[in-house]
């Protein structure tokens, strides 16, 4: 009923007030400088910025006096929002799709657009080489699955290398194990991990030849049975045709370049490699392949792959013209999400990038290995409203994201947030004492022994 | 021996009606009429015979040679119906192959601990889709008399092994032969989103929804290649016989698994894409559905087993919002389906007795359900569900004489069933059991919507 009335509301809202106007904020475009002035949005896309700029009559105005503006935050791997993450049960699991599975009721949501996150890549997990479908939501909060579908973001895959992928095919540890060796996952090793690549793409690439075959066949007229359609094999021979991004999951400096040779082999593109803490040694190769990194700050040390690993090395990969983003991995709780502002500032401190450099780690560097960026990630006219009002510095870690804008539309306020907890709380109470009067009035009545 | 006599006289329920003689005409005479399709007959007669409702109306005559019952402080409804079951079918698990697709008989090698993992959707991992819950069901099996002690006298019952259990089947719950209970041989495919019953793919949620939809790929795929063979079987190669995909080819509907919102709008959207309707069971979040429900126009069967506080939990254990908001509303979900015009019925599901199903809807109704929409949702909404409102669902010349005549009030507190009639057959309740036996107990364990899993 509440989401009902809500409903209500925002179309309410929708409908008398499409123009809406940042006023005098520190706006941080990314792109363009930062400015002190103000940011016009009509029907959910910026139409105007600048120190000063034209406010329509009938404007709801959004003072940003003394207050940060920036452009709503991407998060390039998380795994939020979904009602499962990995389909471990084979190496390629590429017929299987995050997309299927978001849940638009997991609070990770509205904790991601606390911390001013407004688009979030989800991805599959890294439980198998090739991985599942991903999907690139918004943090709409209160939409329903398909209303927080970022549509225009291009469709992308999972792969994994090292540990993650190999550790299935362990005798102790491994899927199925428990079940005797027969029926243990290959691979067990790198070497395996490398090969069940190239077996999939072998196959797709066959899969793919029979498909034009019969596409032949049946220009000539021919009678003849197609193909069966084979969902796996389908997103694989997307990713040859350009058609699909592919996110690889990868630690060490050699599986990286493993990675390379093969998709140069089997002619695709890797869009970014994620984690890739071991990017810093090989940063010349990934930049001369032309492919992203999505990496984190200064976490690492959780497993044996993830030792070797420097604060440096989001700036050195940058340095190297590597494009960088900064991610958060987060599942379920959405804590690191919080505080992407704060990863980026630490890539200031550990490599000495400016400020817009730092930001766009954050922002306009994701949507372009997302395939985004001509709709988000910097404050422009022509852009999506996604912007984020802080109270300080966005890269202080004292500042704190006080307003959140989605297609110029508000999605978060914390002033709104705290001042509605008292009457939650009330509401919470009263629910705990009706269910225990219910109670009280329906117990048996039981005699005590005098 | 007193457990033996009862033994003996629940048997003797099972297998005949009480009478000696099976009159072929009864009039319940001047008895209350709750018709369900049309306005409630305050005193008024029905005439049975052969098995149909002959005549109905507060001025129908009792014919000559008709056995009489004096229907005066009785209510007659139509026969209540569990629309999403068990019951008929044998309790114990039916053994079915963990990977059975591309007509293989596969069963685990003697020997061997574990059945070969499935590998891919083409091992056709949890489906049984050629399994029919009507070569199953047995007039035998001990719930078929149980129900009746709730007033039921139809079920439609689902096998539910794996994750494309077979199909379900309208059942008459009662029947000579365990084949002349079987009212509608296919009601639909009982699916589930929960992987068990094998090892390997698929084995997460998203998995499950491939699958599925790998399936349906098939299934066409099978009947064109089928179709075409037909027309040229010297250029096109034979297709080999898959049971897995017959079964999914002969369907008429899917039943898929939703709690809330959230599945509902996943299980909606793979409805489309599969090109079938939908019936969605496990329904427990109906109150919060109704708009897109009635927009898809998905009919729902509810779960009615209100969620409650557990008696013995951590005292200092404080629920979430969504928890105790979901206790408080979980019973409005009647009230604001039928305020919709959503089409729901109701299911035994998880609930210990089959008149439990009637306590749970009476607290829908202290809080403002109308009787009759409780009512309908018991009888012609289940009918017009699994397409038999022709045949079942209300009281009206030429339907099936399927019956619960009650004293007084099915909403009663205490429910007293004077008889019930299936196809016409008079059978009285059974006596309270000494332990009320599960509605889903043993074997048919009560599924489970998606469990949420990371």
């Amino acid at each position: 009923m509440r989401t009902i009335l809500l409903g209500l509301l925002t179309l309410v809202g929708l409908s008398a007030q499409n123009t809406v106007v940042i006023q005098n904020g520190i706006i941080h475009t990314v792109t363009k400088g930062t400015i002190t002035g103000s940011v016009v949005i009509v029907n959910g896309k910026i139409t105007e910025v600048g120190e000063k700029v034209m406010t329509p009559a009938g404007a709801k105005i959004v003072d940003a006096s003394g207050k940060h503006v920036i452009p709503g935050i991407i998060d390039c791997h998380t795994h939020i929002a979904v009602d499962a993450i990995n389909e471990g049960s084979v190496s390629v699991s590429s017929m299987v799709g995050v997309d299927d599975v978001v849940n638009n009721e997991r609070m990770d949501i509205y904790r991601a657009l606390a911390g001013g996150v407004t688009t979030a890549n989800v991805l599959h997990g890294s439980a198998n080489a090739i991985g599942g479908r991903n999907v690139v939501l918004k943090m709409r909060w209160g939409k329903d699955a398909d209303g927080l579908v970022f549509k225009e973001a291009k469709p992308g895959l999972k792969m994994a290398l090292g540990e993650n992928p190999k550790r299935q095919g362990m005798q102790t540890t491994g899927f199925g194990a428990q079940a005797g060796q027969q029926n243990l996952r290959y691979p067990g090793t790198r070497m395996g991990v490398e090969d069940v690549i190239r077996e999939a793409f072998t196959n797709a690439k066959e899969y793919q030849k029979e498909w034009k075959d019969y596409e032949a066949k049946k220009a000539r007229g021919e009678m003849a049975l197609p193909p069966r359609r084979d969902l796996q094999l389908e997103t694989l021979v997307e990713v040859l045709e350009g058609k699909r991004l592919v996110h690889a999951h990868c630690y060490r400096a050699d599986e990286i370049l493993m990675l390379l040779r093969v998709s140069q082999e089997f002619g695709f593109k890797i869009a970014t490699l994620q984690h890739v803490l071991e990017g810093y040694k090989v940063a010349k190769e990934i930049a001369a392949a032309g492919v992203g990194a999505s990496t984190f700050s200064d976490w690492w040390s959780y497993k044996v792959e993830a030792y070797d690993a420097i604060p440096y090395n989001a700036a050195v990969l940058q340095k190297k013209g590597v494009l960088v983003s900064l991610n958060s991995d987060d599942a379920g709780g959405a804590e690191l999400m919080r505080r992407l502002n704060t990863e980026a500032g630490k890539i200031m401190k550990y490599g000495g990038v400016t400020e817009d450099e730092a930001l766009a780690m954050i922002t306009i560097n994701p949507a372009k290995q997302l395939g985004i960026d001509q709709y988000v990630g910097s404050i422009e006219a022509g852009k999506q409203a996604d912007l984020v009002i802080y109270d300080k510095d966005p890269l202080s870690i004292f500042s704190k994201v006080e307003k959140v804008f989605i297609d110029g539309q508000q999605y978060f306020d914390r002033d709104g947030d705290m001042s509605a907890r008292p009457r939650k709380e009330a509401e919470k109470k009263g629910l705990l004492e009706k269910e225990k009067e219910t109670e009280r009035r329906n117990a048996p009545q039981t005699r005590r022994p005098s | 021996m007193r457990q033996r006599i009862f033994v003996l006289t629940l048997l003797a329920c099972a297998f005949i009606p009480l009478q000696a003689e099976v009159p072929s005409l009864v009039a319940i005479q001047d008895a209350r009429i709750v018709t369900v399709s049309g306005a409630v007959i305050e005193k008024g007669t029905v005439v049975l015979k052969d098995g149909i409702i002959a005549d109905v109306g507060p001025s129908a005559a009792v014919p000559a040679g008709a056995w009489v019952v004096d229907g005066k402080g009785l209510t007659v409804y139509p026969g209540l119906i569990d629309a999403f079951s068990t019951w008929g079918l044998p309790e114990a698990p039916v053994q079915v192959s963990a990977a059975g697709g591309r007509g293989a008989q596969a069963s685990a090698t003697p020997g061997q601990t574990a059945p070969p993992r499935s590998r891919g959707p083409e091992d056709r991992p949890g489906t049984n889709s050629w399994v029919m819950a009507a070569d199953l069901v047995k007039n035998t099996e001990r719930r078929v008399t149980l129900a009746h002690g709730g007033g039921f006298t139809t079920a439609v019952t689902f096998p539910r092994q794996g994750l494309v259990g077979g199909h379900g089947a309208v059942v008459n719950l009662g029947g000579e032969t365990s084949g002349a209970m079987i009212v509608e041989p296919d009601a639909g495919l009982y699916m589930s989103t929960t992987p068990s019953g094998y090892l390997g793919y698929p084995n997460s949620l998203m998995g499950v929804l491939a699958y599925f939809r790998q399936l349906w790929i098939d299934a066409n795929y099978y009947k064109m290649a089928k179709e075409m063979y037909a027309k040229s079987p010297q250029t096109i190669p034979r297709p080999a016989y898959d049971r897995a995909l017959e079964g999914v080819l002969s369907t008429k509907r899917v039943l898929l698994p939703a709690a809330g919102p959230v599945q509902m709008e996943r299980m909606v959207k793979l409805g489309k894409e599969l090109q079938t309707s939908v019936v969605l069971w496990g329904v427990t979040e109906g109150y919060r559905m109704a708009d897109e429900l009635k927009k898809s126009g998905t009919p729902v069967v509810l779960n009615v087993k209100w969620p409650t506080r557990e008696r013995d939990r951590d005292p200092d254990l404080i629920d979430t919002m969504k928890v105790l908001e979901h206790r408080d509303k979980a019973p409005t979900a009647p009230i604001v389906l039928a305020k919709a015009g959503v089409k729901f019925a109701v299911s035994s599901d998880g609930l210990d007795a089959p008149k439990d199903i009637l306590k749970a809807l009476k607290k829908s109704i202290d809080m403002g359900l109308p009787k009759e929409a409780a009512i309908r949702a018991l009888t012609l909404s289940a009918a017009e569900i699994y397409g038999v409102d022709q045949r079942m669902g209300s009281i009206d010349k030429g339907k099936m004489a399927n019956l619960v005549v009650v004293k007084g009030d099915l909403f009663d507190e205490r429910l007293t069933i004077a008889m019930i009639f299936v196809d016409g057959v008079k059978y009285l309740p059974p006596p309270d059991p000494p332990q009320t036996p599960g509605g889903n107990a043993g074997g048919n364990r009560p599924s489970t919507v998606d469990q949420e899993e990371n």
